[in-house]
């Protein structure tokens, strides 16, 4: 459920201001939250002076120079650094996204970097997203058939792979579902838009012959119906999915299969 | 949880600090949850095996998520094709460095090891006349023994490694599988006899040590393209699998050949498929010439990989760069219908204009060749089986030991590997293995005792660094060892920059001991991770530049000025690399496999290789 005040040992302090580097003539003021979990103190917000003359143009790049010039204990998720791998989701300038496609330039400065909202942190900025794997193995993310498997292929015609377009992409990041107010009121039983995406890709896949079963699961006050059309997640999304528009056909679908 | 050889969850003192240890035991273990380690942990669940899975990110952020063009298989949807052909060109692609039975296992099982990932439910891209996969043309993919151009490279529009990986995360979810998310690999339990007995873990979530016995330990760690500056691999690709095999005292094979992708973004290092030139992008120079053309009349943009990184590198060299600092090379898209661009090839569309601002639509994409993939790794059979060099045995199977994917050397790459035979390796030998692994174990098996003190090995080197105290950070040291294999162990290597390379590339390794690492913690201790991860792409750094120096002939990916042509009378033969603690590598060799592995194919005799 819901917190409205942070619990007292939540509450943000203000961090440490670290030395600048002494040769920098363009930098950039970056606000790091931190935590660590051994050390029993309140998370606090760190800042940093980037170099930009020595620096990548993407905050990814920013976190990776302070890591490797200014403060090596700055703890964070990264690893394709190409916008594929979904590592390295977080809150920046104040927008869940992935830091190795967001460029500086397209933030305000100072930069705000924060873990993604609404989920335990483990340390600085790792979430803990377990929740959120688990919801999304919930929706059973196979194809599941009945007839018998074919010697070659399934045939797919191309206007049917088409409807999967929008929805195979996702890189389950969790951007759209750690922006969703209603996923952080009730992310133990409402699904989310990244698995109700998922949800929605298997259900408009022709050659899955379990659209049934797949649908009965989902008719649940909570696992669908808590999509309040906020349309945070469609904002979020790095990839330029559109997670609401794939719930809302989940719903539409929902309401044919009663005519 | 099992009991082990000193006493349940024991807590042995390593410079006087106790590292409590929790024990699991399994039939396999596997290490890594890339595209080939997923396939041996379904394989495994199938086959009715416990089996785990340890890996350091979460399954779907393996690099195999970042592939794009696609995975090759004889189909035959785009016209005709044969799976002879496939290994023809696998053979000449590996410029005979690759070991045929192995390639003939990979090619014919090709087709299959695809319809599999398609009845999984792998989004693949369709044809219009009949729904069926489609194919595209790739670099040194041929028919009738290269005669015309295939389309041999199936494809789910420019994200294949994605719609895969995500498919076998999904079908190992589907059979529950064990996994350990987020746990990174220390070391491997190695007993008196040389059987490999599981291997030790470190939780990042809470730092807690594992030890997972099992009765075969398949290492799945991918490659190291992080031991260069600039390359197309994720930060997370350190080679620790191949590490832990050298520490082990065991040897790597064919470190030498270090693939350059001719299309890395300039700059950023990010891949752009070789699938955009398959869809008819190509490379232009300064003069505006399709210089293609004069190194490799007939295949052109499409000849294999290590053709292309040099042609682009001599158009550089002679002053036919483009940009300011003619440095790099144009890759056009342009004349591509947009709505082709746009079915085909959106993710890389969507690359190019964050990393290089570019509308691929209107404007060239700037690239360079970048350091892509590993032919070399930990020397297998065409079950996955890792193998040594015992007693003038050169396939004497290392027990208890497996390896897969780009980690491993079959060899089916040799010196160098053809675009979209990665992924197609992937799956066609993460099947092999499991099955392997089904004919040889039993579930449920009993487990001899473990050797005495069998995490010392791997707490002692966690714990020297968790507390190392020098005065060189990781990132300096690292970026020392990055400048050095950029510089010295390139796309084009003379005896002397490589010899030069050595001499640095150790004088880097014996910077070791003076690390420093500030954060002490347990828990996400991403500082003491990184250097684990060093020490692991240090010691793959100094085998590759001892090999490469040791090497005096050119093939495929190894291209020595000094020594232009391929020497099969002296040098069509595999390298091992063997390196103690101290940095000292030992080189040894196997024979290259000049058979098939049925009759059903002939042996495809060395010739010249021209495209």
């Amino acid at each position: 459920m819901v917190e409205f005040t942070l619990p007292k040992n939540s509450k943000i302090t203000q961090g440490k201001t670290w030395p600048r580097k002494a040769s920098a003539k363009r930098e950039t003021e970056v606000r790091v939250y931190r935590w660590d979990p051994d050390d029993g103190q309140n998370p606090r917000v760190d800042t940093y002076y980037v170099d930009r003359d020595d620096c990548g143009p993407m905050v990814l790049d920013a976190l990776i120079w302070i890591k490797n010039n200014i403060d090596p204990t700055l703890t964070f998720r990264r690893s394709c650094r190409e916008g594929v791998c979904g590592s390295c989701a977080m809150n920046i300038d104040g927008t869940n996204t992935l830091a190795c496609t967001k460029a500086m330039d397209d933030a305000k400065e100072p930069l705000k970097v924060y873990p993604l909202p609404h989920q335990p942190v483990v340390k600085d900025l790792v979430p803990d997203l377990t929740n959120f794997y688990a919801q999304y193995a919930s929706i059973e993310p196979w194809l599941h058939t009945v007839s018998p498997t074919p010697e070659t292929e399934w045939k797919q015609s191309h206007e049917d792979r088409q409807k999967l377009d929008g929805m195979y992409e996702c890189i389950l990041c969790a951007c759209c579902s750690t922006s969703c107010p209603s996923y952080w009121w009730n992310s133990d039983r409402y699904l989310g838009p990244a698995a109700l995406l998922q949800a929605n890709r298997w259900v408009q896949d022709t050659r899955d012959e379990a659209t049934g079963e797949r649908l009965d699961k989902l008719e649940d006050p909570f696992r669908l119906y808590r999509c309040h059309t906020i349309l945070n997640c469609s904002k979020a999304c790095p990839k330029s999915l559109n997670p609401a528009k794939q719930i809302a056909e989940l719903k539409k679908t929902m309401v044919d299969r009663q005519l | 949880m099992a009991g082990n050889g000193q006493g349940n969850g024991g807590a042995p003192k390593i410079n006087g600090r106790a590292y409590p240890i929790e024990d699991h035991a399994y039939d396999v273990v596997v290490i890594g949850a890339g595209g080939s380690g997923l396939r041996a942990v379904v394989g495994c669940a199938e086959a009715g095996l416990r089996t785990a899975c340890i890996t350091k990110v979460f399954p779907t952020r393996s690099h195999t998520v970042a592939a794009q063009g696609g995975i090759a298989a004889a189909l035959g949807n785009m016209g005709e094709d044969d799976w002879r052909w496939h290994m023809y060109d696998t053979v000449k692609g590996s410029d005979w460095l690759g070991d045929q039975d192995a390639i003939e296992y990979l090619c014919r099982n090709a087709p299959d090891a695809v319809y599999e990932l398609e009845h999984w439910g792998l989004p693949f891209s369709r044809r219009e006349e009949d729904g069926k996969i489609y194919q595209r043309p790739f670099g040194g993919m041929t028919t009738h023994y290269g005669k015309g151009t295939a389309q041999r490279t199936c494809a789910a529009a420019d994200r294949t490694g994605h719609a895969m990986l995500h498919t076998l995360y999904g079908q190992s979810l589907r059979h529950q599988a064990e996994f350990y998310i987020e746990y990174f690999a220390i070391d491997l339990i190695m007993d008196e006899e040389g059987r490999c007995r599981g291997v030790i873990a470190l939780n990042l979530e809470d730092g807690s040590i594992h030890r997972f016995r099992a009765n075969m330990t398949m290492i799945a760690t991918g490659g190291y393209g992080r031991a260069y500056f600039t390359c197309t691999g994720a930060h997370t690709q350190t080679g620790d699998g191949n590490a832990m095999v050298l520490r082990a005292g065991l040897p790597l094979q064919d470190m030498e050949f270090v693939q350059f992708h001719p299309t890395g973004i300039y700059g950023a290092g990010c891949l752009i498929t070789e699938g955009v030139r398959g869809e008819g992008g190509y490379l232009v120079n300064s003069e505006g010439e399709r210089f293609m053309e004069r190194y490799a009349p007939s295949a052109k943009d499409l000849a294999s990989r290590d053709v292309v990184s040099r042609s682009m590198t001599i158009e550089i060299r002679e002053g036919r760069g483009v940009g300011k600092l003619k440095d790099h090379i144009f890759l056009h898209l342009d004349p591509l219908d947009p709505a082709v661009i746009h079915e085909r090839l959106p993710g890389i569309a969507e690359s190019s204009r964050i990393f290089a601002g570019v509308d691929v639509t209107r404007e060239p994409i700037p690239v360079l060749p970048t350091v892509h993939y590993n032919m070399g790794g930990i020397a297998t059979n065409y079950h996955g089986e890792a193998l040594t060099k015992k007693n003038g045995n050169p396939d004497t199977v290392i027990p208890g030991l497996m390896a897969l994917g780009e980690a491993a050397c079959v060899s089916v790459h040799g010196a160098n590997r053809l675009g979209s035979n990665s992924l197609i390796d992937l799956v066609v030998f993460g099947r092999a293995a499991a099955q392997r692994c089904a004919e040889l174990l039993t579930p449920n098996d009993k487990q001899p005792e473990l050797p005495k003190n069998s995490a010392d090995f791997a707490l002692s080197r966690l714990d020297k660094y968790r507390y190392a105290s020098g005065g060189t950070p990781t990132a300096q040291l690292r970026m020392k060892m990055q400048r050095v294999m950029q510089n010295n162990c390139a796309v084009f290597r003379t005896g002397e920059v490589l010899q030069e390379g050595s001499k640095l590339i150790h004088e880097v390794y014996a910077g070791m001991p003076d690390i420093a690492v500030t954060d002490r913690s347990l828990i996400w201790n991403s500082d003491l991770i990184e250097t684990l991860e060093l020490d692991n792409l240090m010691a793959q750094a100094v085998v590759t530049m001892d090999s490469a120096c040791n090497r005096t002939e050119s093939r495929g990916a190894h291209a020595r000025e000094d020594f232009p042509n391929r020497d099969d009378q002296n040098w069509m033969k595999h390298t091992l690399s063997w390196m103690d603690e101290k940095g000292k590598v030992t080189l040894d060799y196997r024979p290259v496999h000049t058979y098939t592995m049925t009759n059903d194919v002939a042996y495809v005799e060395p010739k010249a290789r021209v495209y």
